[in-house]
């Protein structure tokens, strides 16, 4: 292509995040995870491979989960985003898929953890009751480097009757 | 692993869409999903000036099942096809492949008519294209016009499509009464893009294969047909000469070696999961509702 601008035009976005709307000005370039850590601050939400593979970026647009790395700020303007920030961001409040990967050491060094826990949170919201077959399923597409899935399995699985117990709690 | 710079263009109308890529030719690509693009961008495989993102055109949305066909918008995502029970019905094949398209949190956000413009070789939804003798709709800034799945793929990621031209649907043909389908592939990963995998659709008049044909995943550079009626019409089902279909489809297929499978182990997997494919969908009761259709 022919030569890029010095200076990139900044476009004015607004996301509604964890129910809140923010607004940045920034290129229309910037994807969606560095737009959360860069401009929003919010760097609950890690970057991995950036090509959609390991799912440590997933964040949930609309409720669904999707890949923070695949897709522009200024595609999500006007949508709704919960980054794991929204899904619980105080130690003695966890939700219950982090209490279930604090109970079941479903995390080591807990990078690939934010992908895990809201790529699971929405899972839960539809499937309540998985099978340890379902459960492995679920997490298919996130990639951990430290923990062998098991512990992770098993977390999916404590979630699920941590939810239930707390009368189908986020 | 961050994209270059480019023009931001949101168009509200396919009108409005057609004459930005008219305007900037080879310079412009169109953003739907963005789940093959994107990446494209961040490994800064292609640096194009102008994004044409049609996430906000009006109309494009939409699933319209009718007696022959499956008209899926271009802004359907993968998970909203596959969740669809009217397009289900008509078309088991859909959600059969769908369900082998990446991870959901792609499909939620990845579009089948995407899929097939973006003419991956691994894509699951050009090999249900071409199977179902799919139509692409296509709007430029001559008009529209409609181009037979089979013509439509030239080679891998390249298409009859011309740069200023938008995929506006894609219409899924639906099968004959008495037509059972099934799909499946084999990958590293769940998920992952697919080392091999098929779709067949086999049409059945009481116990005997009338006809059936095959289309492959990631094994041949562009999403072909295999018929393998000569081997199986007249065939009863419970006794299907499933080495004869093999050899077909060895004959058939034509995969290249990468880092993650030979071409040889490939092509065999391809021979496998046909047989397999076969031998369940002929075991199964035809789909009642492809049964029950027009």
């Amino acid at each position: 292509m022919s030569n890029p601008p010095d200076t990139e035009e900044l476009l004015d976005i607004t996301v509604h995040v964890n129910g809140v709307p923010r607004t940045a000005a920034t290129p229309a370039r910037r994807l969606l995870s560095d737009f959360l850590r860069h401009d929003l601050d919010l760097t609950g939400t890690h970057v991995g491979c950036e090509h959609g593979v390991c799912g440590a970026c997933t964040v949930l647009l609309d409720g669904e989960p999707v890949r923070s790395c695949l897709l522009f700020a200024v595609s999500a303007q006007g949508h709704e985003v919960t980054t794991v920030e929204g899904i619980g961001n105080d130690p003695a409040a966890l939700s219950p898929v982090q209490q279930a990967f604090l109970e079941c050491h479903g995390l080591q060094c807990g990078f690939c953890t934010p992908g895990f826990v809201t790529t699971i949170t929405a899972y839960l919201e539809d499937h309540p009751d998985p099978t340890p077959e379902e459960a492995r399923d679920a997490v298919s597409g996130n990639l951990c480097r430290c923990t062998g899935y098991q512990n992770i399995v098993r977390s999916v699985l404590r979630a699920a009757e941590i939810r239930r117990d707390r009368g189908g709690q986020r | 692993m961050k994209p270059g710079p480019f023009v931001h263009h949101a168009p509200r109308t396919v009108e409005e869409a057609v004459a930005l890529l008219g305007e900037h030719g080879h310079d412009g690509k169109v953003l739907a999903g963005g789940q093959s693009l994107i990446p494209v961008l961040n490994m800064r495989l292609a640096n194009p000036g102008h994004l044409v993102d049609v996430n906000r055109v009006e109309g494009l949305d939409a699933v319209e099942v009718t007696g022959e066909t499956v008209r899926v918008g271009a802004l359907v995502r993968h998970a909203g096809l596959e969740r669809h029970d009217a397009a289900f019905d008509a078309l088991p094949l859909l959600r059969q492949a769908l369900r082998n398209v990446a991870h959901p949190a792609i499909r939620n956000r990845g579009t089948t008519v995407g899929s097939i413009a973006h003419a991956d070789p691994a894509g699951e939804m050009p090999a249900v294209a071409v199977l179902t003798g799919a139509v692409v709709e296509a709007a430029g800034p001559r008009g529209r016009r409609e181009i037979d799945a089979a013509d439509f793929f030239l080679g891998p990621l390249e298409t009859t499509l011309e740069p200023d031209e938008l995929v506006v649907a894609v219409r899924f043909g639906r099968l004959p009464p008495g037509t059972r389908t099934g799909f499946l592939e084999a990958a590293r990963r769940h998920g992952d893009y697919a080392l091999a995998g098929v779709a067949v659709a086999v049409r059945t008049e009481g116990e005997e294969v009338a006809e059936a044909r095959a289309g492959f995943v990631s094994v041949t550079p562009v999403p072909s047909v295999l018929d393998l009626s000569p081997a199986l019409s007249g065939r009863r089902t419970d006794d299907l000469p499933l080495d004869d279909v093999a050899d077909l489809v060895l004959g058939h297929v034509d995969p290249e070696s990468d880092i993650h499978a030979s071409a040889e182990y490939r092509a065999m997997l391809a021979a496998e999961l046909t047989r397999r494919a076969l031998a369940s969908v002929a075991r199964a009761p035809a789909d009642a509702a492809t049964e029950g259709a027009a």
